[in-house]
């Protein structure tokens, strides 16, 4: 599952792989055409609309192929690099660079792609963006206070209008194949002899247009990864397929007294909950949470015999069932759910004197454990609530 | 003799597709303003390391026990950009040391031009966090909410703007 960095690409070898994609990524802008100044301001004048159809398809190309990858459960969307929102600097600064596109003809990754293949004004623009991040830094102190007002954190373009994921990937492709076609109308209006689109062919575009349509359908009722999977494991007829070994309450009591080492008691209710009683020993992973990469060192080691505690034993089985498609082994749940556990070890129903020899040594074994998980709770409580690691953030930006 | 751009469609597919190989691979996007910065804070903690030392702009990337902000992953990735352009001129035979100017526009104005459009991105790119490509293309493909701001204000002010600046590309001979 990507992302590889930081788990899988070291920082050192990640330099590497920076290298060999810039020489992607430049080589491509170069073949696109966007080392030519003219072409590159053409977008504004009706000229050339190269930049747009470039641009957007690569927009849409990526946006497609992260939500596809994240769908399927090969990206893990939550852990890329999402640039954080100012919004008013960012306002700001998109104004500034606009006025800067329209004089200097170039953004700053097409005049590095034109000054390598020899275009004096592009190392002039190289020179200029230099100049303009020295000038920033001394004027820093007065608009430090503007530059960090703002701050929205890394929200998401369709949390902020209020939209589906979906609804949003299907909007940008629609609005990707309205703008293809309403630009190659004007760069025919306004440049009847040179428009590049005179070289398309009409009719593989209206082809391409559709596909593209079908693709923004696709986007628009595909799930994310989490429900995919939550809805899977919530299925009757999945459970069904799936059994999941069971656990009762006094053999669970009887494994926590004896301290056995190789049992991780997986509590998957409410952290309210969880606080306000739980078993010793237990680590508090909400369903939702099973997910994070950061419990992995908990979960993994197969010798260790997960049992997952749940506000009822359905529960429990959702989240076992959701650790074994997570690719954990030998889970088991607690039978009756965590209030079962309660009734029959933690606060027992006075009860009539038992019958029987095999009723009273049950009796006898479950004041025991009562007494003995008591002090092990205590103890817990002294000590503290362990948490996990946190996972290494990718940085990313400019 | 030089070829032709290739189509605009498959090209925007191929950048698209490098740029979901970095996101996958990397976890992050594509970017290009950021290595203009590190060199800019190289040369001055290099040239005057006191005045970066005294400057709250420079100080979080300078100082003992920090790595050179070259030794950065856009550092490095501007550095395959400028080999992978070089080699894509090479092939399409686009190599030549030339300066590109409107009609209207002498050479020297056109430097001038260049270097005023130069320093706007890169104060620009300041405030947005990121150019073009880091901010808006790479925003975009990961549905940031600042990658959509940046390209609309980027767009949306080039098309203002244009009509003003229209002596320094248009004119001479028609559709040129």
């Amino acid at each position: 599952m990507g992302p590889f960095v930081p788990n899988l690409i070291s920082d050192q070898l990640n330099l590497v792989v920076a290298l060999l994609l810039g020489l992607a990524f430049g080589f491509v802008l170069e073949q696109a055409g966007f080392s030519s100044s003219r072409r590159l301001v053409g977008v504004f004048y009706g000229t050339d609309f190269t930049v747009l159809r470039v641009f957007f398809t690569a927009a849409v190309t990526a946006m497609s192929g992260v939500l596809l990858l994240g769908s399927a459960g090969l990206l893990d969307t939550e852990a890329i690099f999402v640039n954080p929102t100012w919004l008013w600097p960012a306002v700001v600064g998109g104004i500034v660079m606009g006025i800067g596109f329209v004089i200097g003809g170039y953004c700053p990754g097409t005049s590095v792609c034109a000054a390598a293949i020899g275009k004096v004004d592009a190392m002039f623009f190289v020179a200029g963006g230099l100049l303009g991040v020295l000038g920033f830094a001394e004027a820093y102190p007065f608009v430090k206070h503007f530059n960090d007002s703002s701050a929205l954190g890394p929200v998401k373009v369709f949390d902020s209008l209020g939209i589906s994921q979906g609804a949003f990937a299907f909007l940008l492709v629609a609005a990707a194949v309205a703008a293809f076609a309403a630009t190659t109308w004007i760069e025919k209006r306004v440049a009847p002899a040179s428009a590049p689109s005179l070289r398309f062919a009409r009719g593989r575009h209206v082809v391409a247009g559709a596909a593209l349509i079908a693709l923004g359908g696709v986007l628009l009722v595909l799930p994310d990864y989490k429900s995919r999977l939550l809805a899977r494991v919530s299925g009757g007829a999945y459970a069904g397929a799936h059994p999941v070994p069971v656990m009762t309450a006094d053999e669970l009591a009887f494994r926590i007294v004896d301290h056995e080492p190789n049992i991780r008691i997986v509590d998957v209710r409410s952290p309210a909950a969880f606080a306000a009683r739980a078993l010793p020993g237990a680590t508090n992973v909400p369903t939702r949470s099973l997910f994070g990469k950061e419990w992995s060192p908990l979960l993994a080691p197969r010798h260790v015999r997960k049992i997952v505690v749940g506000d009822t034993e359905a529960e429990a089985r959702k989240a076992g069932l959701l650790l074994e498609e997570l690719g954990y082994e030998n889970v088991t749940i607690l039978e009756g759910g965590f209030p079962n556990f309660e009734s029959t070890i933690l606060t027992p129903a006075a009860s009539a004197a038992p019958v029987g020899r095999w009723a009273a040594d049950v009796l006898r074994f479950r004041e025991d454990a009562r007494a003995e998980i008591g002090r092990l709770t205590d103890a817990a409580r002294h000590s503290g609530a362990k948490k996990p690691k946190a996972e290494k953030k990718i940085q990313g930006g400019c | 003799m030089t070829r032709n751009p290739m189509n605009p469609y498959l090209a925007g597919f191929l950048l698209g597709m490098v740029l979901l190989a970095t996101i996958f691979v990397t976890g992050r996007g594509l970017g290009a303003s950021g290595a203009v910065k590190s060199v800019a804070v190289t040369a001055v903690a290099t040239l005057a390391p006191a005045h970066a030392a005294a400057s709250p702009f420079y100080r979080p990337y300078v100082g003992p026990g920090k790595d050179s902000p070259l030794l950065s992953w856009l550092v490095f990735e501007v550095a395959g950009v400028l080999i992978g352009a070089f080699v894509s001129g090479l092939v399409s035979d686009r190599l030549a040391l030339v300066t590109e100017a409107g009609p209207r526009v002498s050479r020297g104005l056109r430097w001038a031009l260049a270097i005023v459009g130069g320093a706007l991105f890169g104060v620009g790119a300041q405030f947005a966090r990121g150019c073009t490509s880091g901010a808006a293309l790479s925003g975009m493909a990961v549905l940031s909410t600042a990658g959509f701001v940046t390209m609309l204000a980027i767009f949306g002010t080039g098309y203002a703007f244009a009509w003003f600046a229209r002596g320094l590309w248009l004119g001479g001979k028609a559709g040129s």
